[in-house]
């Protein structure tokens, strides 16, 4: 079962992150015409050679997304695929591409997640009924508008708050290793010039000071709202072999559901990851110790610690000793988000986890510069949507 | 602005449930086919599909699975509940629901700790389940 590791990211573009967005505001379909024509740049192709597309959801269209995009590009495709996986959709992105050119039914997939602020509109909209203050459905009829939002559980931190209080009655919270995951993750991120937290590094006494925001998650284990996008271009082997930049194979993935809402999730501290990485790592063969860099989707510190364990870098339980005794900056023996991860970079709404992949790319084919992991060959990568309820997993290695 | 906070609005499969609470009691779906408990309300069993589901009163009490205090509304309707006392409730039957706790002290609250039942109509047609310590 599996991928034969015959596709790989061959190139890669990345809008700035910032809190304040400096540039032209473009609508969503001009951005991916932008992050495609940088992304096909970089690999060294043309839009000719594109036969796929996979995207998130538009702001210029509800519906005919991809068809929307193609016509757009002024590309045909064979392949288009809208993907609805908030935060991992990204690595659903490239594995689905990956998936469709080993089947031969392209060759050249453009994945893209823009993210930057469209023009204000003249006529603004009404908002949109069926959205409450974050949630994904207040239509009736659904779960979450009957026995979630009349609650006040709306929009991600109090779910993820609440993940993070039983982890800490089941394993103990130790605050001093969350805060030490941040202040690893900001340090990388204070060396990416394409971060909104380029410069800044912080400190464990900055984090534990931070305000309180859904107990235990503070300020600084949140991440911030940015202007962003990336997009990645996957190719088939032949195609690789034309391209400007070493191959980053994507050589196992996987991909797991469970809940949408964490009060109906079996166990809260077991997450999908843990299913999606053992089927990327078995179809990769490759086990967590192989792992040179590790890209793990961070909305949240939780989101990382639990991560670490599912994905079988240390035992259920000792994340938090894993952290405070292993170096995460990407000169560590543990490199993890050598880009600053989503804590470091900001998060641009979906593209969020569209940043650990180009990173993950970034490093294998040498170009992370001052970040560069030294010998990085495999590089692990994590998606993670919704409050913990979809994630998915990515294992890439160098051509 | 007094802003009008969401209710849930009932459907032809979930009536029952909402109905139950305005009468002060907690009523939850049973699986004739496999023996388990159903919450939320469903037409078919989550764990066999089955449709043979019997609504059963229970006690509703239950422990604490989880909570967060939520220092910033999560929208501005709930503003006057600052820090809302957000929580998971593990029914003795196994099923876990979302809440409320209420007549509680934030520095009381504790993961594991017995709840029972707090009937809040919020409107003439619409009773909460929220929860107390007890
Ligand atoms: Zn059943």
């Amino acid at each position: 079962m599996g991928l034969r590791g015959h596709a790989a990211i061959v190139g890669f573009a990345e809008f700035k992150h910032e809190r304040k967005y400096s540039g032209p505001r473009l609508f969503t379909v001009e951005q991916w015409s932008e992050l495609t024509a940088m992304a096909l740049d970089d690999a060294g192709l043309q839009l000719a050679d594109v036969n796929g597309i996979a995207c998130t959801d538009i702001r210029e269209s509800g519906m005919f997304t991809p068809a929307t995009i193609v016509e757009y590009l002024g590309q045909p495709v064979n392949f288009a695929e809208r993907i609805d996986l908030g935060g991992a959709s990204s690595v659903g992105m490239v594995w689905r591409a990956a998936a469709a050119i080993e089947l031969g039914i392209a060759d050249v997939v453009v994945c893209a997640t823009p993210a930057l602020p469209i023009p204000s509109n003249p006529e603004p909209r009404a908002i949109d009924p069926r959205r409450f203050f974050q949630s994904s459905s207040n239509e009736w009829g659904s779960p979450q508008a009957e026995f979630e939002i009349p609650y006040g559980n709306l929009a991600q931190n109090c779910g993820y708050a609440m993940i993070a209080q039983r982890y800490g009655a089941e394993f103990g919270y130790n605050e001093e290793a969350m805060a030490k995951l941040v202040v690893d993750q900001r340090q990388n991120g204070a060396l990416n010039p394409l971060a909104a937290f380029y410069g800044k590094p912080t400190t464990a006494k900055e984090v534990l000071a931070s305000k309180m925001i859904a107990d235990p998650l503070r300020m600084l284990e949140i991440v911030m709202p940015v202007a962003g996008g990336g997009a990645v271009v996957v190719a088939s082997r032949e195609v690789a072999e034309r391209c400007r930049h070493r191959p980053v194979r994507i050589t196992g993935f996987g991909e797991h559901l469970t809940i949408k809402t964490p009060t109906y999730a079996k166990d809260m501290c077991v997450t999908p990851v843990g299913p999606a990485s053992r089927q990327a790592f078995t179809m990769a063969g490759l086990e967590p110790g192989d792992i040179d860099a590790a890209e793990i989707y961070d909305c949240y510190t939780i989101t990382v610690l639990m991560t670490l364990e599912d994905a079988g870098f240390c035992a259920k339980g000792e994340g938090q000793r894993f952290i405070m005794d292993s170096g995460m900056t990407h000169d560590g023996n543990f490199p993890l988000n050598t880009h600053g991860g989503q804590l470091g970079m900001g998060q641009a709404g979906a593209a969020g986890g569209m940043t650990q992949v180009v990173e993950a790319a970034r490093q294998i084919m040498g170009r992370a510069e001052v970040r560069q992991v030294s010998a990085c060959d495999n590089v692990y990568v994590s998606g993670t949507g919704g409050i913990m309820s979809e994630q998915a997993a990515l294992i890439l290695q160098g051509g | 602005m007094d802003l009008v906070k969401p209710i849930p609005r009932p459907s032809p499969t979930t009536r029952p449930f909402w109905d139950g609470l305005n009468e002060r009691k907690v009523q939850i779906q049973r699986c004739d086919g496999c023996d388990s408990w159903v919450f939320y309300p469903r037409t078919r069993c989550p764990s066999c599909l089955s449709d043979l589901l019997i609504w059963r009163e229970v006690s509703g009490q239950g422990v604490l699975y989880t909570y967060t205090l939520a220092r910033q509304p999560t929208a501005p309707h709930f503003a006057d509940e600052t820090p809302q006392q957000l929580a998971v409730v593990e029914l003795d039957e196994g099923v876990r629901m979302t809440s409320t706790l209420v007549n509680v002290e934030p520095s009381d609250i504790v993961i594991g700790m017995r709840l029972q039942p707090y009937f809040d109509q919020v409107t003439d047609a619409v009773t909460l389940l929220r929860y107390q310590p007890g």
